[in-house]
């Protein structure tokens, strides 16, 4: 009998409890080392975040979700629209949408931003555009963003249904438009709904940065809200709360997207 | 303009037809009808263009020479409309191709209600006929995932016929399923030929193209070899080539010792109509 050589099982247990340790330790480091105290009064001021209830749901949260899901309604029309342009046969709009979405992809949305809060008034002076004041300006700007994205979503849903569906369609008597819209587009949807959700999250995240097209009191969104409370307290409290009211949305979300993926992956 | 719902002519006209994929000639001039009525078989090994051929006839593909008449209509002419014309054509594909998101009554009843614009109890009835017809009219409300290959393939003839066609084109409709599958599919589709229904079958099922077919066509290297009656194609057949095709299928076994190695797909022989024809016994495939 040996004692040096250890046989495989007894060797994963080490590396194991190897791993193990390293991880409590570098855990209890940063945990034994940090100023709590310090962070708690910056961060965690009770006091300060009942100040902010309830206008911190009712104007910010709401103004949030308004925003993402206008942008989102704007972009998923347009993103369509640019996904079915990529898939045309007429080769500018093909060019058209490929530039669009290569762009928009490859940019920053806070530039994006920057440049359709200063652009847009100098483009079209005194012209009410977008329509709807400041949400529709918000639509807009990130629409246009999350357009890029899912136009890609789509058209790979698209052409994720079998060519065989279209003729099946066609030879119904259907127009290309009418199978389109009836039998292609339904099964693309199915497909590309957990992706399109995890872009409502994105979006949810980019929503904070609309602050740069200017924006009234009434207008604020949690990240704008919570720095200026952060600003007028001189306190991070309200950030640490703005926080946490993201979260309170983006993690049912992120649960939604991995259960409908799940149900996709089963129903294959 | 010509109006579509005259039908004059024959059901399918083919003249001169070529069709190329890329460098690849795959039809080199066909000239082929069908009579109304009628059911044509085409037969011949996999690569002679029999499948192109018949996706030409509802211009599935696109010729790239030659014209295709349907009920006298030019197909291939430009100014015609070709979704007037398919509404007159069903068509049953190898892989069913049964819209998924649908269930089997959404499946019959869409194209009725989008392109016809019949209204949802009409629809209904002459879907729930038309399954009635296959055989599965207890199924309506199943998905396609549900059934089996063989329910699947008769709702899509079902689907087809609920259009109210003039002709059904079959592309080698039973090439998809298990053996024990066929003899359904195949009931289904004579049943339809002996109430007229005008036939083109692109088919690996010599028995059924010897039992149902009114003419057999067979098919070579893009071109159409040999043609007539049942007896005379697949019984005594005069061309070479038609002989070692015939050979090869209708005795496999003796394939292996043939010289010409053949990459055909699964060919059948021993359909035995009378024991086939015993609709749904067969169960869902999952």
């Amino acid at each position: 009998m040996t004692t040096a050589t250890l046989t495989r099982r007894q060797r994963r247990r080490v590396t194991l409890a190897g791993q193990y340790t390293l991880f409590v330790i570098a855990i209890a480091f940063i945990a034994l080392t940090a100023d709590w105290a310090a962070l708690r009064l910056n961060f965690a001021r009770s006091e300060v975040a009942r100040d902010l209830f309830p206008e911190i749901i009712t104007t910010a949260l709401k103004n949030t979700v308004i925003y993402t899901l206008t942008g989102f309604g704007f972009g998923a029309a347009l993103g369509l629209l640019l996904a079915l342009m990529r898939l045309s046969s007429v080769p500018p709009y093909r060019w058209f949408a490929k530039v669009y979405v290569e762009i928009f992809r490859g940019l920053p949305a806070l530039i994006i931003f920057i440049f359709i809060g200063t652009g847009i008034p100098l483009a079209f002076p005194g012209a009410k555009f977008p329509p709807g004041g400041t949400t529709g300006k918000v639509a807009f700007a990130l629409g246009l963003v999350a357009a890029a994205y899912m136009a890609e979503t789509f058209r790979a849903g698209i052409q994720a249904v079998p060519k065989g569906q279209v003729e099946a369609a066609r030879s119904l008597g259907m127009s290309s438009t009418r199978a389109m819209r009836s039998i292609v587009i339904p099964q693309a949807f199915r497909i590309i709904i957990p992706p399109l959700t995890n872009e409502l999250v994105l979006l949810f995240k980019d929503s904070s940065l609309v602050f740069l097209l200017g924006v009234q009191l009434q207008e604020k969104e949690l990240a704008k809200f919570g720095r200026d409370m952060a600003g007028s307290k001189a306190n991070a409290t309200p950030l640490l709360v703005a926080a946490l009211c993201y979260l309170l949305i983006t993690i049912p979300l992120g649960f939604l997207v991995r259960r409908l993926e799940a149900r996709n992956a089963k129903s294959r | 303009m010509t109006t579509t719902d005259q039908y004059a002519g024959p059901a399918i006209d083919v003249r001169g037809l070529h069709k190329s994929f890329g460098d690849n000639e795959v039809l080199r001039g066909i000239d082929f009808h069908v009579d109304r009525g009628e059911v044509v078989c085409v037969i011949g090994p996999s690569g002679s263009g029999k499948s192109t051929l018949l996706r030409c006839v509802n211009l599935l593909e696109e010729p790239t020479a030659g014209q295709v008449f349907i009920g006298g209509v030019e197909l291939t002419d430009e100014n015609v409309d070709v979704d007037a014309v398919r509404r007159r054509i069903g068509m049953v594909f190898q892989s069913f191709n049964l819209f998924p998101h649908l269930t089997v009554m959404g499946n019959l009843t869409i194209a009725q209600r989008r392109v016809l614009g019949r209204g949802k109890a009409e629809a209904d009835r002459i879907a729930h006929d038309n399954l009635e017809k296959v055989g599965l009219a207890d199924r309506g409300d199943a998905f396609p995932a549900q059934l089996s290959g063989g329910q699947q393939q008769r709702v899509a003839i079902a689907r087809s016929l609920s259009m109210g066609p003039d002709l059904m084109l079959f592309d080698e409709p039973t090439s998809a399923l298990d053996p024990e599958l066929v003899g359904d599919v195949l009931a289904v589709m004579r049943d339809l030929a002996q109430d007229g229904m005008t036939m083109m079958v692109v088919t690996h099922e010599m028995s059924f193209a010897r039992e149902v077919a009114s003419r057999v066509v067979f098919m070579d290297e893009g071109r159409i070899v040999e043609e007539g009656s049942p007896e005379q194609v697949i019984g005594s057949p005069t061309h070479e080539r038609t002989k070692t095709f015939l050979q090869r299928v209708l005795d496999p076994a003796a394939a292996h010792v043939g010289e010409v190695p053949d990459p055909g797909p699964r060919l059948r022989a021993g359909f035995d109509p009378t024991a086939a024809h015993l609709p749904s016994s067969d169960q869902p495939a999952r």
